[in-house]
């Protein structure tokens, strides 16, 4: 792999920056691996490249019906944050966001990771209580969580409406300064091209259509370009992971919604933050190019059209010119959406199934870009050892029978 | 955006007035103490989530009030049938593909194909029979 550095950017001027390497290979699939990834999303990308990198498991495919980072990778609002409830989301969420911290240096590539903060904000006594109990649980986990003043808000983020006078007036909020955004092409585009260096096999184009399975034992999968072998398959595919259980004869307690994006023209620096709102439901950031990425939220019916229905965009719009009335003669450039699998209890599904060697990494709904390295990483132990990380473990798919949910809907929120 | 057929107002409506509500056809355990673990989770969380035909159970909101189920396509997201609670569904994923051939009629022996795939707007222009 070439590497990128402040040298290699200028000895390529000299040829015109025509003779960079590409990214990965375009490899045609073997027989057989040790371990098949379904989904070539971040999750995915990440996990192949921990397998490969951490766990010297290198003879890995990650197998993608379209591009990568083509689904929810690169369709979100790039939120990171770690501010979560329960104790078992806390370290799964703080696990990734302390990978998040070396990323760009570990992949040797710019994830633009930008640690602007997040505000969740208050509107109501209820609310209120609710942040308080949430940071209070933060700061036992080691979160650097806190709540903040109408008065301190107005000083992270002058732009926001904080007056008396707002049709939900802003009574706190909590405040997660380690949080931010990042670029989601280039996280999916890092961990790829690390993954393919350490001999990992993309294959793109490459549709999954069933497993072979026998005697309740996984060995390979069938696809649109022949079948391939393998003793340990991991799905990973987001909004179609209940398409690919179901090949599986596996029931999962997912439900795929669109959920929608919009970005607006680009402007002047005018946000400093992440400001994300449960009661008045809208989220927004500005991009290092300007762009104000607004989220909606998700369609409340079934859906895998990979977009979204009217009546949300115009409800998020709603929500963003309450909080920020200035932005009310913006203009809207794009919008798009993306299939997320919502879980009952608002967090993911990391674990073993009943056909031994499959595994699945799923339900991270609405929220899962955060968790991209720390879900790739925990997962890709897993998968490795036989045996569910310890991280990882306290979301396996027993839960919805056992009755040991992870309730975060409070902490997903807007979602995100 | 949907435009609905509510089955009891005999009319059609926007998407607006009306609220998607999960599953259809969702049968509680008669005794729930008496049911498995097992059981009582698949009752509770685990859900169709077909990339095709679905029944799914709405609310006409802002309107008459009342539940009713809708027969829709989750990919093209077209609008098979409407129907009251109680009454089952004509058109199911078995015989989908037939009743696509043949035209597909709603409940009020329209056609209703909004948001649905160019593919699909042919089924329009045919005069159902
Ligand atoms: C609009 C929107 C905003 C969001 N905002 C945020 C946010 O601010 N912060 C946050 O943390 N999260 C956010 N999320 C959620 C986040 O994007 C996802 O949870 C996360 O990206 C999931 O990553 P993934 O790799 O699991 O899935 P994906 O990136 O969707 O990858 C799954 C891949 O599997 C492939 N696949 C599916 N079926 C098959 C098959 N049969 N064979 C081969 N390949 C297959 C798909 O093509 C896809 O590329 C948002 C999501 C959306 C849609
Ligand atoms: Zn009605």
């Amino acid at each position: 792999m070439q590497r990128y550095s402040g040298f290699s950017l200028v000895k390529h001027a000299l040829s015109h920056h025509e003779n960079w390497e590409r990214h990965w290979r375009n490899p045609t699939p073997k027989k057989r691996y040790d371990v098949i990834i379904v989904g070539g999303g971040g999750h995915g990308l990440a996990t192949a490249y921990y397998l490969a990198k951490e766990f010297g498991v290198t003879n890995v495919a990650v197998i993608e019906k379209g591009w990568l980072g083509g689904g929810n990778t690169a369709r979100n609002t790039t939120i990171v944050r770690s501010n979560y409830l329960w104790d078992e989301a806390a370290q799964l969420y703080n696990h990734s966001l302390d990978l998040w911290k070396g990323l760009s240096q570990d992949l040797n590539y710019n994830v633009m990771f930008s640690q602007r903060g997040v505000l969740n904000l208050a509107h109501t006594l209820q609310d209120m209580r609710d942040v308080q109990r949430r940071v209070n649980a933060n700061r036992l986990n080691g979160i650097d969580s806190e709540v903040v003043t109408p008065e301190q808000i107005k000083e992270i983020e002058p732009a926001l409406d904080t007056s008396k006078n707002a049709r939900y007036p802003i009574m706190g909020a909590s405040w997660q300064k380690s949080a931010g955004v990042a670029r989601h092409d280039a996280v999916a585009w890092g961990f790829a091209r690390g993954a393919d260096a350490l001999g990992v096999d993309l294959l793109q184009n490459t549709e999954v259509t069933g497993f072979k399975i026998r005697d309740g034992q996984i060995y390979g999968v069938h696809t649109n370009r022949g079948d391939i072998e393998a003793h340990t398959v991991g799905c990973v595919a987001a909004g179609n992971s209940g398409v690919l259980a179901k090949m599986a004869g596996i029931k999962l307690p997912l439900e795929s919604h669109p959920l929608q994006a919009l970005v607006s023209e680009p402007l002047k620096p005018i946000l400093n933050t992440v400001t994300m709102s449960n009661h008045v439901h809208g989220y927004v950031s500005q991009s290092d190019k300007g762009d104000l990425v607004i989220g909606a939220g998700i369609d409340g019916y079934l859906g895998y059209g990979q977009r979204g229905s009217f009546p949300t965009i115009e409800h998020t719009l709603q929500a963003i010119v309450e909080m920020f009335p200035m932005f009310s003669r913006v203009r809207m450039n794009r919008q798009w959406g993306g299939i997320v699998d919502t879980c009952p209890d608002a967090c993911p599904i990391l674990s073993k199934t009943q056909v031994k060697g499959l595994y699945f990494n799923c339900g991270w709904g609405t929220g899962g870009f955060k968790a991209t390295p720390g879900s790739g990483h925990v997962f890709a132990a897993s998968l490795a050892k036989g045996e569910m990380h310890p991280i990882a473990a306290p979301f396996s798919i027993d839960r919805f029978n056992t009755g040991a949910l992870i309730d975060e809907h409070g902490a997903a929120g807007v979602a995100h | 955006m949907f435009h609905i057929f509510c089955p009891y107002c005999q009319e059609y409506r926007e998407e607006e007035e009306f609220h998607p509500s999960g599953q259809a056809h969702l049968v509680r355990p008669a005794d729930p103490a008496s049911v498995s673990d097992d059981e009582w989770g698949d009752y509770l969380f685990f859900r169709d989530n077909p990339r095709g035909i679905h029944h799914e159970m709405w609310v006409h909101r802002l309107g008459c009030r009342k539940f009713f189920n809708i027969t829709r396509d989750t990919t093209s997201y077209e609008i098979l049938e409407t129907y009251r609670m109680g009454e089952q569904p004509s058109i199911t994923a078995a015989n989908a593909e037939v009743r696509r051939e043949q035209g597909v009629q709603t409940a009020d022996g329209g056609w209703q194909t909004v948001g649905a795939q160019p593919e699909n707007s042919r089924l329009n222009e045919e005069t159902p029979s």
